[in-house]
């Protein structure tokens, strides 16, 4: 395989996983912040264990996320130092502010995991309350960088008088970072909500059904539930963009081929590049220009305006954008479905297995979207590294030992996922003793 | 050239990645140490020694590593072509010290995690170790490789050269004597570090265990350090021509005498005081290699100012550092205020 193909999967696999351990390490704060100050107002006892489990959960989550975090900010460099040394002057500046935010996380989360006895109850929940803004924050600045490789204003100065940029400016006033931030930031929330109320529908499932645990369930899907109903408002603004910045992008998530007015929305469907053609999708006619530009009548630019060389890989932009669409609308119509059985039909109709399972298959769909929606960032800029600056192939490194690195980090976080399964499964187990 | 408020930008932004190396080689390297004698806790109260580590460690050991993603934003905001060149040159030693990284970090929570003393929690615990001491000795010996001159930049400090010409001749680089050395140390001065700060927080028979193994530490940095010399005369002429000016004499002096004081008041139970001299001889022995290394980023052919990114990215970094800071002090300040304050056994 070459540098180049196992650079980028080395670095999907490294960011991959760590989004998962950031979203966990965003959401997870703002659900134990919100179970210990129900304890602080009401001085239930459920709500305070409910806020330490969730805490100590958080710990290992974060503690992963931190490290998987310092190693991503290293293989930026050893993957693509091309690409590091050329723009590192241009996107350091969000790290660099990123970098202030985390460590105020990590301090305040030491503060929390380790203050329950040392700190008064609101002192104590006020550093949750830090851990929760510094960990958005942090999740929120360093979405600039990306924003820029998909936006690079000012890249042209970068090459020719970089002591004429406007560092700030490329990043923070650039209009492709508030969309992503946000999309990318909320998406944290529903992940996590959905992840929690799953795992606390599995225990349902299996006969634990004490009042503890179905405050948890409704507080995560109620988090849930909100962040994901404004996903599909940022996501629509976030494909308005794309429409005038990347048309090519714009073009593999709906494998549109033909530069056309009235474009169709492709609602699933398997695209066969060779022939230019889409099977087994259902098509709204105008769905696409429409939702690019208001207009039914709207040209949208096929994948046939631009160089075949300069195409990113259709079926897997098209098929990730398909599923993010799919699991976020999913997940908003279960957890409706669901809050209307508790309210209508009460707690024992709720906690019916047929309900319960369906919580159990939205429980993953949030990171799944996730995933799905980062692939489409990602996969559908290339082949470019810095959007129609630089090519991802110019950027990667020409170190000999590649494949033993990826080798090694693929093991490494295969080993550590498993282990944090296991572990995370005890932990819930420990929990149970005390209710 | 333009000043940032009357000073030189590149060398204050330089000056605040050393600020940034140094709180990393204090805080994080006190917790490598603690891991050094995690693993090597033995005799009748191993298992209160290793107690004492763990709560030592537990609410900082997260902020003190944060340190070195500082010290990273630093070097590839500020000067990203010799970050480029090092991620090539160093390609399996940053990888490594990567794997270092996360298994210390991962292995910390999940034996925190664990039944104590169970399989689980052994197999954690050793890797826990392990990794607390490859991890430091593979940064020390990355220290040693950017002074050694094993690493070369064919067509100068350029994003254009980082495509082929980045060459690396690992014998005189990382496995040369000076920088396996040099990582050997770290390493020791980590131990020294963490058996100090630990003395201070303890109390008893343990605090007794500590000491002894802060003598011990303290030991080892001093031969090493004497070791080091010569080899250095013979093998790093950068270092050597630096250290043999005359000017470099009452550093070193200075650094030898703190050595001596600490491990005298160690020796002598007043821990509290040992702690400053320890904290004052590692900054003392990292500064002393920044003077040597000056202006040299990647010896012999990138500097600071070669590398150096273009000012208004340099300027934004500076901007922000007090902003920053002035949330970070009083948070850290809280941080070890709060469980620093009184955590005696």
């Amino acid at each position: 395989m070459t540098n180049l193909i196992l650079a980028r999967t080395q670095m999907a696999y490294s960011l991959g996983f760590h989004m998962i351990f950031a979203a966990l390490g965003v959401g997870m704060p703002l659900l134990m912040l919100l179970a210990e100050g129900l304890w602080l107002k009401t001085r239930q006892e459920r709500y305070l264990k409910l806020a330490k489990t969730w805490a100590k959960a958080t710990g290992v989550l974060f503690a992963i996320g931190a490290v998987s975090g310092t190693a991503l900010s290293f293989e930026m460099g050893l993957l693509w130092p091309r690409f590091m040394a050329f723009a590192g002057a241009t996107i350091g500046p969000a790290f660099a502010l990123e970098g202030f935010a985390f460590f105020l996380e990590a301090i305040f989360l030491g503060l929390y995991l380790y203050g329950w006895e040392r700190l008064s109850p609101l002192a104590h929940w006020l550093c949750g309350g830090v851990v929760a803004i510094a960990g958005a924050a942090s999740s929120a600045l360093v979405v600039a960088s990306n924003g820029w490789m998909q936006n690079p204003i000012g890249a042209d100065l970068l090459r020719t008088n970089p002591a004429a940029m406007d560092v700030v400016g490329v990043l923070f006033r650039n209009p492709a970072w508030p969309i992503m931030t946000v999309h990318s930031t909320i998406s944290t929330y529903a992940a996590t909500g959905f992840a929690v109320a799953g795992i606390y529908a599995w225990g349902a499932l299996r006969g634990r059904t004490d009042a503890l645990r179905l405050t948890a369930l409704k507080l995560a899907l109620a988090v849930g539930v909100l962040a994901a109903l404004v996903m599909p408002v940022t996501g629509d603004a976030s494909a308005k963009a794309v429409a005038v910045r990347q048309p090519s992008k714009l073009a593999a998530m709906e494998s549109q081929f033909a530069t056309e007015r009235r474009a169709p929305l492709r609602i699933g469907g398997i695209p066969d590049v060779a022939n230019r053609k889409v099977y087994l999708s259902v098509e709204i006619p105008g769905g696409l220009s429409w939702l690019s530009f208001g207009d039914r009548n709207a040209e949208v630019k096929g994948l046939e305006a631009i160089p075949r060389a300069d195409w990113p890989n259709v079926p897997v932009t098209h098929i990730a954008f398909q599923v993010m669409v799919a699991a976020g609308t999913v997940m908003p119509v279960v957890a409706f479905w669901y809050f209307w059985l508790l309210v209508k039909r009460g707690r024992e109709s709720a906690l019916r297995p047929w309900p319960l399972r369906a919580l159990l298959v939205t429980a993953p769909l949030g990171f799944v979207a996730l995933e799905a929606g980062w692939v489409v960032t990602e996969v559908g800029r290339q082949p470019w590294m810095i959007y129609q600056v630089m090519r991802t192939a110019d950027a990667v490194t020409p170190a000999a030992g590649l494949p033993w690195a990826f080798a090694a980090f693929l093991t490494l976080y295969a080993l550590l996922g498993t282990v944090l399964v296991l572990l995370l499964n005890r932990l819930r187990h420990a929990s149970e003793g005390g209710t | 050239m333009q000043l940032w408020y009357g000073l030189d930008p590149v060398m204050a932004i330089g000056a605040a990645m050393l600020l940034a190396i140094t709180a990393y080689a204090v805080l994080g390297g006190a917790d490598f140490g603690g891991g050094i004698w995690d693993l090597l806790a033995t005799g009748p109260r191993a298992s209160l020694q290793r107690q004492a580590i763990a709560r030592a460690m537990g609410p900082v050991w997260e902020a003190n590593h944060v340190w070195l993603i500082f010290v990273l934003v630093i070097l590839f905001t500020a000067f990203p072509v010799a970050f480029g060149a090092l991620s090539i040159a160093l390609f399996g030693l940053f990888h490594a010290a990567l794997a270092g990284i996360v298994l210390r970090g991962a292995a910390f929570v999940f034996r925190a995690n664990t039944a104590a003393d169970s399989a689980g929690w052994r197999t954690w615990a050793s890797v826990f170790g392990a990794a607390s001491i490859i991890t430091p000795f593979l940064l020390g010996t990355a220290l040693g490789a950017v002074s050694s001159g094993g690493i070369r930049l064919a067509g100068g400090a350029t994003v254009g050269s980082l495509a082929a010409g980045v060459s690396v001749n690992p014998a005189q680089a990382w496995f040369s004597p000076v920088s396996l050395g040099i990582g050997a140390l770290t390493l020791a001065l980590m131990a020294y570090l963490a058996a100090v700060f630990l003395t201070v927080e303890t109390e008893g028979a343990v605090q007794e265990d500590f000491r002894v193994r802060a003598l011990g530490a303290g030991v080892a940095v001093a031969l090493l350090a004497a070791a080091l010399l010569p080899l250095t005369a013979n093998l790093s002429p950068l270092l050597w021509q630096h250290l043999s000016r005359p000017q470099s004499a009452p550093p070193m002096l200075a650094g030898a005498l703190l050595a001596a004081f600490s491990a005298w008041a160690v020796g002598t139970r007043r821990y509290k005081l040992a702690r400053g001299a320890a904290v004052a001889e590692v900054v003392i022995v990292l500064w002393g290699w920044a003077f040597a290394q000056w202006p040299y980023l990647i010896y012999p052919d990138v500097t600071v100012y070669q590398s150096a990114a273009a000012l208004p990215t340099i300027k934004f970094v500076l901007d922000a550092l007090p902003f920053g800071f002035a949330l970070l002090i009083p948070s850290l300040w809280f941080l070890f205020a709060v469980f620093k304050g009184h955590t005696r056994v």
